[in-house]
């Protein structure tokens, strides 16, 4: 404005604009707001040249320093991978015993399946391994499918009953609703509880013993010890994946739970199945 | 009189400030947004991505209408921590059908963008149903009547015809068959020729743990299975996607 007004008490300059003689005094911006304000623009024109930032006709500008998100990822994890030279190497050229084998080796192989453990498995098999109803417990010496170095990994690598995988571990219990009378499937109940001293009803036990050596014997052998070829389960030890009541067997009888595990060799590579199996073996249970 | 003074006209003439202000904000706009969709860095295309199932869309919607995404992200970071948890980081072209996309910014449970073929179906319906019972640490809800509650099938044709609306490729065959695939995908007895056809790497199969019944626990199951398995990271060259 070519006619400015100065306030007459504080002797600053007013903006011109009046509200029924009330005016505003115009005040410059502190200093110290005013130089940020100016390095922000600095900083930002810096950014644009430093970082991809401009729109161009079919890309974006590269900026200066080529960053990407995505190549940081790959050379970070590059890195990690040269932090475990060597280890990874060496389990992907040994055999699972030859690992075992060697004590070095071994506690990296450990440690590096619990931790792909905590990702992968811990869902189903709980953190500490101890599984839960229908999802077995890794830490016993009972194995369905086999507590050997290679069996465990058989195990993991091609899961079980996993239709995305040729070599999956299949095992189905038929029904036996159909097959035996609800009276049968009792007594076998009676019997197979029986087997781990479990108290049950001796009437239903004889007759139990025989309907089991016609119709279970060939899976879970005479001696109900189970058969790991065809995964199925000792039923004389105490150990229950389903439950260990007579109600539970006799559920199990009529409609049988078919677990099911995912085949972890497509998504976690050979290295890390080894890891875990080694990592699996070493709980307790390994054989 | 400076140019910078004659704000005042501006400042006093509320259509003119109004017309001002829209074309300052429109600049702003058409700035940052136009070249995401004509970079070729912004525009990702990746081989095995299809739209969704009617099962699996219609266990999506469930997803949606639950609030999932309240808890669950769907979008892995391109962070070392989050790929070696979750798998190899979400590219855009995999949200591609999504609509609304499902990325999220919280993470109460995990990221479940590739949850897909990670646990079984009967993990899946456990833990839907008691949580705790396999996960003892979980802090999740129950989510049992899914289980129990009936599909609604009767939108289906018209929910595929809705997503072509806003630009998902269904073909006039896929929603033609839809009511009839929506129910084959989860029946084990059925003839799945034509959804497999229709929709390749569908799950097919009973996946509540009851063949008779189709209920809402087989859609979300039967999308939580196909969640981050449509592309193949085998072939997926990650130099090309460096941005």
């Amino acid at each position: 404005m070519a006619d400015k007004h100065v306030d007459e008490i504080s002797g600053v300059e007013t903006t011109g604009h009046e509200w029924d003689g009330i005016r505003e005094l115009n005040n410059p911006m502190p200093r110290w707001w005013v130089y940020t304000f100016y390095a922000t623009i600095v900083w930002a024109i810096g950014y644009m040249i430093v970082y991809p930032a401009v729109p161009l006709l079919t890309d974006a500008s590269k900026g200066v320093i080529g960053y990407s998100s995505r190549a940081e990822l790959s050379a970070e994890l590059a890195d990690a991978k040269t932090a475990q030279a060597g280890n990874l190497e060496k389990i992907a050229a040994s055999s699972l015993d030859q690992i075992i084998a060697d004590p070095q080796l071994h506690q990296f192989a450990v440690a590096a399946g619990a931790s792909a453990f905590k990702v992968n498995c811990a869902q189903c098999h709980g953190s500490g391994a101890a599984g839960s109803a229908g999802f077995p417990n890794l830490n016993d010496d009972d194995w369905l499918w086999g507590g050997k170095p290679e069996e465990i990994y058989q195990t993991v690598a091609h899961g079980i009953r996993y239709t995305g995988d040729d070599d999956t571990r299949v095992s189905e219990m038929p029904s036996f609703a159909e097959i035996l009378k609800l009276e049968e499937i009792k007594e076998t109940a009676a019997y197979v509880v029986s087997l781990t001293g479990t108290p049950s009803d001796a009437a239903l036990v004889e007759p139990g013993k025989a309907l089991f050596e016609a119709n279970c014997a060939s899976c879970h052998g005479a001696d109900a010890k189970g058969n790991r070829e065809f995964g199925s389960p000792d039923l004389a030890d105490a150990l229950w994946l389903n439950g260990d009541s007579e109600q539970a067997i006799i559920a199990q009888m009529k409609a049988p739970k078919h677990g099911v595990m995912p085949a972890w060799l497509p998504r976690l590579g050979d290295t890390t199945v080894k890891q875990l199996a080694v990592f699996v073996h070493s709980l307790g249970g390994g054989e | 009189m400076s140019i910078l003074d004659k704000h005042a006209t501006l400042e006093r003439n509320a259509t003119l400030l109004l017309v001002g202000s829209l074309l300052v904000v429109s600049i702003g706009g058409i700035v940052e947004i136009a070249p995401l969709f004509y970079l070729e860095n912004t525009i990702e295309k990746v081989e095995g991505m299809r739209p969704y199932s009617p099962l699996e869309l219609a266990g999506r919607d469930i997803y949606v209408r639950e609030g999932c995404y309240v808890c669950h992200s769907q979008m892995i970071r391109p962070f070392r921590d989050e790929v070696e948890r979750y798998g190899h980081y979400s590219l855009a072209a995999e949200s591609m059908y999504d609509h609304p996309f499902q990325w999220g910014s919280k993470r109460t449970g995990p990221d479940l963008a590739r949850v897909g073929d990670r646990y079984s179906n009967e993990w899946h319906v456990q833990h839907m149903i008691e949580p705790r019972s396999v996960v003892p640490e979980s802090v999740m809800p129950s989510y049992a009547f899914l289980k129990s509650t009936p599909l609604d099938v009767r939108n289906v044709a018209a929910s595929l015809k809705a997503n072509r609306a806003v630009g998902v490729p269904y073909s006039d065959e896929m929603i033609e068959n839809a009511a009839a695939d929506i129910k084959a995908q989860a029946d084990p007895n059925a003839d799945t020729s034509g959804v497999e056809g229709r929709y390749p790497k569908a799950k097919l199969g009973d996946f509540d743990g009851d063949p008779q019944k189709l209920t809402e626990m087989d859609a979300l199951v039967a999308y939580l299975q196909m969640l981050g398995t449509l592309v193949d990271f085998s072939t997926y060259d990650d130099t090309t996607g460096y941005r």
